[in-house]
């Protein structure tokens, strides 16, 4: 279990939609630390401006950083080009939200099975019609399907080609951002046991963005919670749920609709709106929602701090309150 | 051996497209392949030589032996017809077909880069968009000289500003599917990704914009050569023998009437083809 | 009788008897989208009509508000207030539309005017029904925005909505909607498209002001976790018919119909345990041409032979109601 993917003070903006004099930036990414393992499913939460799919798309290549390194297995994947960057590729691939827009509809599954198989020349045309037979095999789809289109598949089905797509390469590490977030719950169960078994057959590491944390807590490891741009607590599942530290992800925890007969909504787990990407506030990001606000936390960002060795929160506030209580965790 | 499946399969889809597309469609791709073969047999199907002169049959009207009538120099005006039909479509689709291959590059280009590429390619194509249509061909007749290859050039001109920018509309739209940044993230090259993914993607609302432009060409190559511009005579153009007709109207409306129904027939071939491929590839409607 | 009267005792305030809704589909077929739903609302009180994607949940939605893709049938009744919507001239149904039913929609950008400032909108709603001057409709228009939440009602009145996020937005919908007091709110996935946080600020507004003015609601999601926040009352719908219904207490704790409980139990949230998740094998069945007999037999873990004739619908011993032939044995026994 050695280090797959470290990710060192990313930071992302892009410039605001609309035009005008001075021309605002929204701050996407505004340093971010990440880390995985070899064969660990890594889940990361947050809501609309966290700034999640940027991350992801910075693993995968797809958006250049301002600042900051993304180290894959050794090698800075920041700036690389040409054939050092396809073979980065190979071995990192993305599985995408929606399964209809991710997939050519003028192509077969089998062609977009085969899509990265044929950028990389791998084999030959035979072997690797035969790959595609036993990868379709692997997500649970028949051989048949190759020859459809993706319009005649169930959304289901789509989402196995896009991971059967994700696979052909042989990766190390699967991107997915949002991908059950288009399913129905019948149908997203099958694609999370799925991305489950990839993990513990294949070995196959997995970045899991998603907005939802009870998605995350059943299929990942470790769990990174986002909250515009930052991350505000990073941990094992096991403490990270049982134990949140940081105000946002009780309150995210809090929000969770879970079907059971005693989960009505008694009080507004976090009152307020999201601020915008564009103006965010200043020292700690969560501060103008947060119950435990104090003075500092307006002036300095907080830096995440060991709350145990695989437990990390951005909240000082909290961090105190929980050691001045003992390990009881802090009400608010 | 995979090629030549693709091919087949190619075959077969653009087969059954066909068989897809709705009826209007389908009628207009009748006519204009009856009007192509008209032009392409010209010299079979006219009874006479388009620009023989028949000082015995000035203005003649129409008979069995000559069913459009003469025109003021006693020529065929059927024959005539049949020839201009092959001068005016030859001249619209070479022009269409010019500026759908740049505009085809240009427009992919632009959509799918955006930032500066975009900036660099659609700034000067707006600017030729802002110009009249007509000024601009007058203008490059007046530095070239009048002509129909020239004339060709000009409606080109004209159309590649209006074809890129549908092009780089779709292409945008296109780039921004999972499937163009799937291709990206799989290995593939940008300009790999455009080849696989965008065009084919894309190509749709250009080919009905094209459609549609083609009978409107029509209608400014008629218009250039009926002011002198285009084609010169004595060769015949649609447009040529309208201005011809125009003069002896009274007398013998057969030498204007008939060029003007051919030019009718034609636009509205194209546009019923158009039609009928907008609502087959672009039912949300991008091509306004 | 007791689950017809609301449980804040208002009475029934929208009633459904045996309702199908056949839409018609190309080839000259129609789809059974809606096959014999009947469902009590009563004052006060929120109804959750659960289900998965095309199980018809918003055609019945488009039903109750007489808002369905032309050439659709309708049978069964439509009750409000005890008088029957359907076979009602269009020009009724619009004037008993946005006054005695409201609807509130999953996407509220869709549900505003992007030209007009969003108070003129709550306004206008007020004054489609209600003959009253432009100034107290704006006046009660301003005072529904802070009911709502609109920080600052007044001066944000003049707002177009691309000035508000998401929820906020949200929120100027539902006052529109509960502009002129409905008798009965269609809520269609209002907070699906909304972050969880906000989601659940939406949920508990809707919730404290229906209550409070005593509009029945039907509040139709895919999620059953919103349905155990907020409502009193759950309808589970599969393939057009609703499989189960009771307190969402009975339901949740003591699912009766397979299809229910495999719904919950495939939920990720509810599955605090590491391992596979249970599913539901197999499709949907296509509903231009619905089984005779149970329409989740195919699907169904526990199928029978006697699942091939329609399932009676059975009385739970909580007080709500399956339609399963497993029940039909439970109750015949206990008899």
């Amino acid at each position: 279990m050695t280090g797959l993917l470290d990710v060192r003070g990313v930071v992302v903006t892009f410039p605001a939609p609309g035009a005008g004099p001075r021309r605002r930036r929204v701050h996407a990414l505004s340093g971010v630390d990440l880390s995985m393992r070899r064969g660990q499913t890594h889940g990361l939460v947050g809501e609309s401006g966290s700034g999640k799919s940027t991350l992801a798309r910075c693993v995968l290549g797809l958006q250049r950083p301002d600042e900051g390194s993304v180290v894959f297995d050794g090698t800075e994947i920041v700036g690389l080009r040409g054939k050092a960057l396809r073979e980065v590729r190979r071995r990192i691939q993305p599985v995408f939200q929606d399964p209809l827009g991710s997939l050519d509809p003028r192509w077969t599954v089998g062609r977009s099975v085969r899509e990265s198989l044929d950028a990389f020349g791998v084999g030959s045309a035979l072997d690797r019609e035969r790959r595609v037979k036993e990868l379709l095999d692997l997500v649970g789809l028949s051989p048949d399907h190759a020859d459809r289109h993706p319009s005649q598949l169930s959304g289901g089905q789509r989402q196995r080609v896009g991971i059967a797509a994700a696979l052909a390469s042989g990766p190390d590490l699967i991107v997915a951002d949002e991908p059950v977030s288009a399913l129905d719950v019948s149908v997203q169960a099958q694609i999370l046991n799925l991305v489950s078994r990839l993990r513990r057959d294949l070995g196959v590491a997995v970045l899991f963005v998603s907005h939802d944390l009870g998605v995350v807590e059943h299929v990942s490891q470790e769990v990174s919670v986002m909250y515009l741009g930052r991350i505000v607590e990073t941990g094992s599942r096991e403490e990270l749920f049982a134990e949140p530290v940081h105000p946002y992800t009780r309150a995210l925890l809090d929000a969770i609709p879970v079907p059971e007969p005693d989960a009505r909504l008694v009080h507004v787990p976090l009152p307020g709106d999201i601020p915008s990407p564009i103006d965010p506030p200043r020292g700690c990001r969560f501060h103008p929602r947060c119950s435990l606000r104090v003075d500092a936390c307006s002036r300095e960002r907080p830096p995440l701090r060991p709350v145990t060795a695989a437990h990390h929160v951005a909240c000082p506030v909290a961090l105190q309150a929980r050691s001045q209580a003992g390990t009881a965790p802090v009400e608010h | 051996m995979t090629t030549t499946m693709t091919v087949t399969s190619g075959v077969r889809r653009a087969r059954s497209a066909v068989g897809a597309l709705p009826r209007s469609a389908r009628a207009g791709a009748a006519i204009l392949v009856v009007l192509a073969a008209v032009a392409v047999l010209a010299p079979l199907i006219a009874p006479h030589d388009p620009n023989a002169i028949d000082s015995a049959r000035i203005l003649a009207a129409p008979d069995l032996g000559h069913p459009f009538g003469s025109d003021a120099l006693g020529r065929d005006v059927f024959s005539r017809t049949v020839f201009a039909f092959r001068t005016s479509l030859s001249i619209v689709f070479a022009a269409v077909a010019v500026a759908s291959l740049v505009a085809l590059p240009l427009g992919t280009l632009a959509g799918y880069f955006g930032g500066w590429v975009d900036q660099i390619i659609s700034r000067p194509l707006d600017m030729l968009l802002v110009l009249p249509a007509l000024l601009l061909a007058i203008s490059l007749i007046a530095i070239v000289g009048p002509g129909s290859l020239v004339a060709a050039l000009a409606i080109a001109l004209i159309y590649l500003p209006i074809l890129a920018r549908v092009q780089r509309a779709s292409a945008l739209v296109v780039s921004q599917s999972g499937f163009v940044e799937g291709g990206r993230a799989r290995g593939w090259s940008p300009l790999a990704v455009i080849r696989r993914h965008v065009v084919p993607n894309a190509l749709g609302p250009l080919l009905v914009q094209a459609a549609i432009l083609a009978g409107f060409a029509v209608q400014i190559e008629a218009a250039l050569s009926f002011l002198g511009l285009g084609t010169q005579p004595p060769t015949p153009s649609l447009g040529l023998m309208l201005s011809d007709g125009r003069d002896v109207l009274t007398q013998a409306p057969w030498v204007e009437i008939f060029p003007g129904l051919a030019i009718a027939v034609v636009v509205l071939a194209f546009n019923l083809l158009g039609d009928g491929l907008r609502r087959h590839l672009d039912p949300q409607g991008v091509v306004s | 009788m007791s689950e017809r009267a609301g449980r804040n005792g208002g009475g029934a305030v929208l009633e459904l008897h045996d309702l199908s809704v056949r839409i018609p589909v190309s080839g000259g077929r129609w789809v059974e989208a809606v096959g014999g739903v009947t469902l009590t609302v009563g004052s006060a009180e929120i109804v959750g009509l659960v289900g998965e994607s095309g199980c018809g949940k918003s055609t019945l939605g488009g039903a109750i508000m007489g808002l369905l893709p032309g050439g659709s049938r309708v049978a069964g009744e439509v009750l409000l207030r005890g008088q029957d919507l359907r076979g009602l001239a269009e020009e009724d149904y619009r004037r008993i539309r946005g006054d005695d039913i409201a609807l509130v929609s999953q996407d509220p950008s869709a549900s505003l005017d992007p030209t007009f400032p969003v108070g003129a909108q709550v306004a206008e709603a007020i004054r489609n029904h209600r003959d009253v001057s432009r100034r107290a409709a704006r006046e009660r228009a301003v005072e529904l925005l802070r009911v709502v939440g609109i920080p600052d009602p007044g001066a944000r009145y003049a707002d177009p909505p691309h000035r508000f996020s998401g929820g906020m937005k949200q929120r100027v919908v539902i006052a529109a909607a509960l502009a002129n007091d409905p008798a009965v709110l269609i809520a269609d996935e209002p907070t699906t498209a909304l972050d969880v946080t906000i989601q659940a600020q939406i949920l508990h507004l809707l919730r404290d002001l229906t209550v409070r003015s005593g509009t029945g609601v039907l509040l139709i999601t895919h999620d059953l976790g919103v349905v155990a926040q907020v409502c009193d009352r759950v309808a589970v719908m599969y393939a057009g018919q609703v499989v189960e219904q009771g307190t969402v207490r009975e339901v949740f704790a003591h699912p009766s119909h397979p299809y229910t409980r495999a719904l919950l139990e495939s939920q990720p949230a509810a599955h605090h345990r590491s391992g596979d998740l249970p599913v539901i094998p197999g499709r949907v069945p296509d509903l231009s041409e619905p089984p005779a007999g149970c329409r989740f037999a195919a699907r169904c873990p526990r199928a029978h032979d006697r699942c091939a004739a329609p399932p009676p619908e059975i009385r739970t011993a909580g007080g709500g109601r399956v339609s399963c032939w497993l029940h039909h044995d439970t109750a015949r026994e206990a008899r």
